[in-house]
């Protein structure tokens, strides 16, 4: 993927957050590289999807903050696209009332948006749908569609919300591919191990909104803390 | 028979009026999901505003142009000082600010302007044209229809054609989405209001010189046909509300030409109370497909 400027670096530092009496992310800390995969993972209710939604600006911190290029940034999430980082939602989260190419027209650049959103839906297969509308379309290509929309933008930095939810091996192994050939950086939250093991440089595991492992997996299928908490105390 | 046709282009013009208020109605509720009760008196205020320029300068068409404009910069203040902090859990709240709106706009134009029935000229004859002594259009009548027409196009094109549309209508179906996408939905909301305003403006423009004059209730009868425009088209399709106005306006000009004028506010009910019962999200409603 094309990308005009030097891809930017992402940072959290000691993010916390509250709701209510419920702590979701608890003093997290994560430096995304340019050009890195990363991987977010942990059990449900790890606090993976806030974690996002903090990077988004749909959330923000009870304390800690955030950095883009070593600047303090405070997100907006209508700003995203801007700053070249994109999303895709764990739901589908299209359009019912357009097209499939309307669907992606709506995150491309104005200028040449029809052509852009063409040449993302080509890239994810799916561009002979570009006519229908996706509530027709079974759910597979819908996360293609979804794909397609997060890269129409060419962004810098991705962040996929369990991209392989859904999906059987052969849709998961091209999409293990196409995360490797983004050449952009990748923030990946998925329960699909085989797929984060694959893909990721690294990866970040959360437990009840802790950090409780960082490291490449190797690292990480080898922590024991990371066993127990997806499998429960060791007897 | 001739009394058939006069009846249906009278109905077909006070139609594409309902149509243009109804338009402007369906607008804010597809992008903000209030019902706009103070569309009636918001395009009043917008009618005075071209009383005062067209009495100072002598042209009607400058007035028109400046209502218009004072339409969209009213509803650009609606949206951004009071609807904007409407609490939308409940959809009761967005229309009692609405009805507080009303008794705000019309009382303050009551007592800069008064409560009497102010004149106000037509640019075009309204004489209808007779053909083979049938009466038919006339020059104002052509007039509505080539100014509603503008409108319906215009903002067809815009919804189907442009960038700003497509976001528009992205905008409204999902705001975090479109968020993310980089629609600025806050903008989006407001540029809504803004051409629904001037929608309803227009048609103000054009039925206050047909009806008993400019008053700061004169839109509240036209407010009670174009919500039902509205209703019977479906409240989330702007070709729903085109269709609805034209049914509406064709109900009320038979039913006062072949019964009697004092029975149309009955009529606007049956009809209203049919179509719901048949479709009760209206004739063009979105529960299958969207249209613009």
């Amino acid at each position: 993927m094309s990308t005009e400027s030097p891809l930017k670096e992402l940072a959290l530092h000691d993010i916390t957050v509250r709701f209510g009496g419920l702590t979701a992310l608890d003093n997290v800390s994560l430096r995304v590289a340019p050009g890195r995969i990363v991987g977010v993972i942990g059990p449900n209710g790890a606090g993976k999807t806030t974690l996002f939604n903090i990077i988004c600006g749909f959330v923000q911190p009870t304390s800690g903050s955030l950095t883009l290029d070593g600047q303090p940034w405070r997100p907006r999430p209508h700003h995203l696209n801007r700053l070249g980082i994109a999303r895709t939602l764990q739901g589908v989260g299209q359009f019912a009332g357009m097209t499939v190419l309307e669907n992606v027209m709506v995150g491309a650049r104005r200028r040449r948006a029809e052509a852009e959103a063409m040449a993302a839906l080509e890239r994810c297969g799916v561009a002979r749908y570009a006519a229908a509308h996706p509530g027709a379309l079974p759910y597979a290509i819908r996360k293609r569609i979804e794909l397609a929309r997060a890269l129409v933008a060419k962004p810098q930095i991705l962040m996929l919300d369990e991209p392989a939810g859904g999906l059987d091996a052969d849709e998961i192994g091209w999409l293990g591919t196409l995360i490797k050939e983004t050449g952009t950086t990748v923030l990946l939250v998925e329960h699909h191990m085989d797929l984060v093991m694959s893909v990721c440089d690294e990866i970040l595991v959360l437990d009840f909104g802790k950090p409780i492992a960082l490291g490449s997996p190797a690292e990480i299928s080898e922590n024991p803390k990371v066993t127990e908490a997806y499998l429960g105390t060791a007897a | 028979m001739s009394q058939f046709i006069y009846l249906t282009f009278d109905g077909l013009s006070r139609g594409l009026v309902y149509a243009a208020f109804a338009l402007a109605l369906v607008l804010i509720w597809r992008a903000a999901r209030i019902v706009n009760f103070a569309q009636g008196a918001m395009a009043v205020a917008a009618v005075y505003v071209a009383y005062s320029v067209t009495n100072a300068t002598g042209s009607y068409w400058l007035g028109f142009v400046v209502a218009l404009l004072a339409g969209m910069v009213l509803g650009v203040t609606v949206e951004r000082v009071v609807m904007r902090f409407v609490d939308h859990s409940s959809p009761l709240n967005g229309v009692v600010v609405a009805l507080g709106l009303v008794l705000i706009l019309q009382g303050t134009l009551g007592i800069l302007y008064g409560n009497e029935y102010l004149p106000v000229e037509t640019p075009f004859s309204r004489d209808a044209f007779e053909v083979g002594g049938v009466a038919m259009l006339s020059r104002y009548d052509l007039f509505v229809i080539g100014a509603v027409g503008t409108v319906v196009v215009a903002l067809t094109l815009l919804f189907t054609r442009t960038a700003v549309g497509l976001r528009m209508r992205a905008a409204a179906f999902a705001p975090d989405v479109s968020r993310l996408l980089g629609v600025s939905v806050g903008g989006m909301l407001t540029l809504g209001w803004a051409l629904a305003a001037a929608a309803g403006s227009l048609a103000g423009m054009l039925v206050v010189p047909t009806e008993l004059g400019l008053h700061p209730t004169a839109m509240d009868v036209v407010f009670v046909s174009a919500f039902a425009a509205a209703v019977v088209g479906g409240l989330d399709s702007p070709i729903g509300a085109v269709v609805g106005g034209l049914v509406v306006g064709l109900l009320l000009s038979y039913v006062s030409g072949y019964i009697d004028v004092t029975v149309t506010p009955m009529a606007v009910l049956a009809l209203l109370v049919v179509v719901l019962l048949g479709k009760p999200g209206g004739l063009f409603s979105s529960s299958k497909a969207r249209v613009a």
